[in-house]
C-alpha cells in the first residue's frame, strides 16, 4: 500500500507556470490519496493560476490506459506549458514519459506502507522515498533509475551511456540530463546539495490517520 | 599542509596514488614511497578500498605515511559508510593531522571482491563535500554544533574529462564546486585533445585541476580499460605502439614514454598532475623526468 501526500501549497503554486493541465489519479484502491485536500487546493489554483483543465482518472501508471483517458484532451494538453500530476511516483513518470516536451511536475510525495503495492508497469518504478525528486529531474526518478540512487548528479561510472552496475541499463542521470536539455531546463540541476531523509516517515503518517 | 596552499602559490602540483595492501604488511609501500616518491610528488593519495576490494583502511595508512614525513591525501568514498561514520572519519582525520581529502561517491559494491555487501551511498560526492564544509563551519549535517575549533581541509574531488558524456560530468563538476570542492583530480587521460577542450569549459569554475594519468602497462590492460573502465579510452594508435613494446623488450618502457608524453602535452593546460601507477611507483621518477616535471624538493 502507498500513501501519497500533497506537497506544500507554496511548492505546488510555484510549479503551476504558464497554462497548466492537472491530472488526478484515483486508481488503486490500495493507494491513499488526499482527495479532499487536493480538491480544495486545485480550486484555489484555478483562481490564482491559469488552469486549462482538471482531469480525474484512474490507473495512469498504465501507458495505454493513460493515452486512452487523455485522448479527448489532446488539443488542450498541446496548448499547455505545464502538467501537474497528483498521483504516486509511477503515475507521474508515466505522464512525463508520454509528454516529453512538457514540464511535468509532481504534486505529491509517495510513502510506502507494508503490504500490497498496487499494479506497477515494468518500465518505471517509484522508490516511495517520501520526498519526490521528479520535479528536479525531468520526471525521471533518480532513486529508481540510478543504481546508486544518487540525488546530486551522475557518478563517474557510466560508460557509453550505460550504468557501471548493470551494463544493460541506461545511466539514469544521463537520461535525466538529456531530458532536461531537451526541455531547455538544465538550470533545474543547479540546486543546493541534496541530502536524503531516511527517517522513516510512516510513524508520523500513521499517527495522523 | 593543505595542498590548496600549493595551488595558491602557483605550484604545478604533483601527486601519486598508493593503495593499502590487503593485510597489514605495509613496509613495502613505505619503502617505495621513500625511494621513488618523496622527492618527486607533493602528496600521496591513499585509496579507500579501491575498486570495492577490501583492504587496510585509507585513514590508518594516511597516518602511517604522515609519520614517515610524507603528505597524505585521505580518499573517502560513500560506498561503505553512512553519514554518521563519514563525518566521524572526517573528524578523526583532523584529529590525526590529515588535512587533505579527496571525496568520491565510490564504485558499486558488486564490482569488487565482496559483491554480497550492502551498498550504502547514504551520501554522495556532492553531499559529502557539503558535509565536510559544514564541519568546517562548526556544524554537523544534522545542524548540531561541533565542539572547539572546527577543522580545515583541502577538499578535492574527481571528474572525467574524456567521458563520453562530458557535458553531464561538467554539470556534476559545477555541483561539486558549489558544494565546496577546492581542487580536482581527473580520471586517467589518454586523449590530450579531449582534455584541452574539457579544460576550456572547466576553467569557468576557477578551481585548480590536476591531469590524471594511468601508466599504460601493456596492451591487455588498455583493452580491459576500454571495455570496462568508465571515462577512460586508450586510442588504437597508442595500443599499436604498446604492441611493439611487447615484441621488443617487454620492459614497459613504451608505456612509460607514452605516459610522459601525455603529461608533457597537457601540463601547460592544467595545474598539476596526478599519477595512478597501479604498482609501478618505481617508474614515476622516470616519467616525470621525461615529461620535464622537476623534483618537488
Amino acid at each position: 500500500m502507498l500513501i501519497t501526500q500533497l506537497k506544500s501549497k507554496e511548492t505546488i503554486e510555484s510549479l503551476a507556470k504558464g497554462k497548466t493541465f492537472i491530472i488526478n489519479c484515483h486508481g488503486c484502491k490500495e493507494v491513499y490519496f488526499a482527495e479532499h485536500e487536493a480538491d480544495t487546493l486545485q480550486k484555489e489554483l484555478c483562481e490564482a493560476k491559469e488552469v486549462a483543465q482538471i482531469v480525474t482518472t484512474d490507473y495512469i501508471c498504465n501507458p495505454d490506459n493513460l493515452a486512452l483517458q487523455l485522448k479527448k484532451h489532446k488539443d488542450t494538453i498541446e496548448a499547455c506549458d505545464t502538467i501537474l500530476v497528483f498521483s504516486c511516483g509511477v503515475g507521474i513518470q508515466t505522464v512525463a514519459d508520454m509528454f516529453t516536451d512538457k514540464h511535468v511536475y509532481s504534486c505529491c510525495d509517495t510513502y510506502p506502507l507494508p503490504g500490497f503495492q498496487g499494479v506497477t508497469p515494468l518500465n518505471v518504478d517509484c522508490g516511495q522515498c517520501g520526498e519526490c525528486y521528479l520535479n528536479f529531474t525531468g520526471g525521471i526518478c533518480p532513486i529508481t533509475a540510478c543504481s546508486k540512487s544518487l540525488v546530486n548528479g551522475q557518478c563517474g561510472g557510466a560508460k557509453n551511456g550505460m550504468c557501471e552496475v548493470d551494463k544493460d541499463m541506461e545511466c539514469g542521470w544521463e537520461r535525466i540530463y538529456r531530458k532536461l536539455e531537451k526541455l531547455d531546463k538544465l538550470d533545474t540541476l543547479k540546486y543546493e546539495p541534496k541530502v536524503r531523509n531516511y527517517w522513516n516517515p510512516n510513524e508520523e503518517i500513521e499517527d495522523k490517520q | 599542509m593543505r595542498i590548496t596552499e600549493l595551488f595558491d602559490k602557483g605550484e604545478f602540483v604533483v601527486t601519486a596514488e598508493v593503495g593499502p595492501p590487503k593485510g597489514v604488511e605495509i613496509d613495502h609501500l613505505i619503502k617505495d614511497a621513500h625511494e621513488y616518491l618523496k622527492t618527486r610528488v607533493h602528496a600521496l593519495n591513499v585509496t579507500d578500498n579501491q575498486s570495492s576490494v577490501m583492504r587496510t583502511g585509507s585513514l590508518a595508512t594516511c597516518k602511517v605515511l604522515k609519520d614517515e614525513g610524507l603528505l597524505p591525501i585521505f580518499q573517502i568514498t560513500c560506498r561503505d559508510r553512512n553519514r554518521i561514520a563519514l563525518q566521524s572519519d572526517v573528524l578523526s582525520a583532523a584529529l590525526l593531522g590529515i588535512e587533505n581529502l579527496l571525496l568520491l561517491t565510490g564504485d558499486y559494491t558488486t564490482l569488487g571482491d565482496h559483491p554480497q555487501a550492502k551498498p550504502v551511498f547514504d551520501l554522495d560526492s556532492v553531499s559529502l563535500t557539503h558535509a565536510v564544509k559544514r564541519l568546517e563551519e562548526g556544524f554537523d549535517l544534522a545542524g548540531n554544533e561541533v565542539d572547539g575549533t572546527p577543522p580545515k581541509f583541502a577538499k578535492g574531488a574527481v571528474v572525467s574529462p574524456c567521458s563520453d558524456s562530458v557535458d553531464v560530468q561538467l554539470a556534476k563538476m559545477e555541483a561539486k564546486v558549489k558544494a565546496g570542492t577546492e581542487y580536482f583530480q581527473t580520471q586517467g587521460v589518454y586523449e590530450p585533445e579531449k582534455f584541452f577542450s574539457f579544460m576550456e569549459k572547466a576553467k569557468q569554475f576557477g578551481v585548480p585541476v590536476q591531469l590524471g594519468v594511468i601508466i599504460p602497462k601493456n596492451v591487455g590492460m588498455c583493452r580491459y580499460m576500454n571495455a570496462n573502465v568508465a571515462g577512460v579510452h586508450v586510442p588504437d594508435d597508442m595500443i599499436e605502439e604498446l604492441k611493439k613494446d611487447k615484441e621488443r623488450t617487454k620492459s614497459g618502457d613504451v608505456g612509460v614514454e607514452l605516459c610522459a608524453k601525455i603529461i608533457k602535452e597537457c601540463k601547460d593546460h592544467c595545474d598539476g598532475v596526478h599519477i595512478m601507477s597501479l604498482g609501478w611507483e618505481n617508474r614515476i621518477p622516470e616519467i616525470l623526468d621525461l615529461a620535464g616535471v622537476a623534483p618537488v624538493k
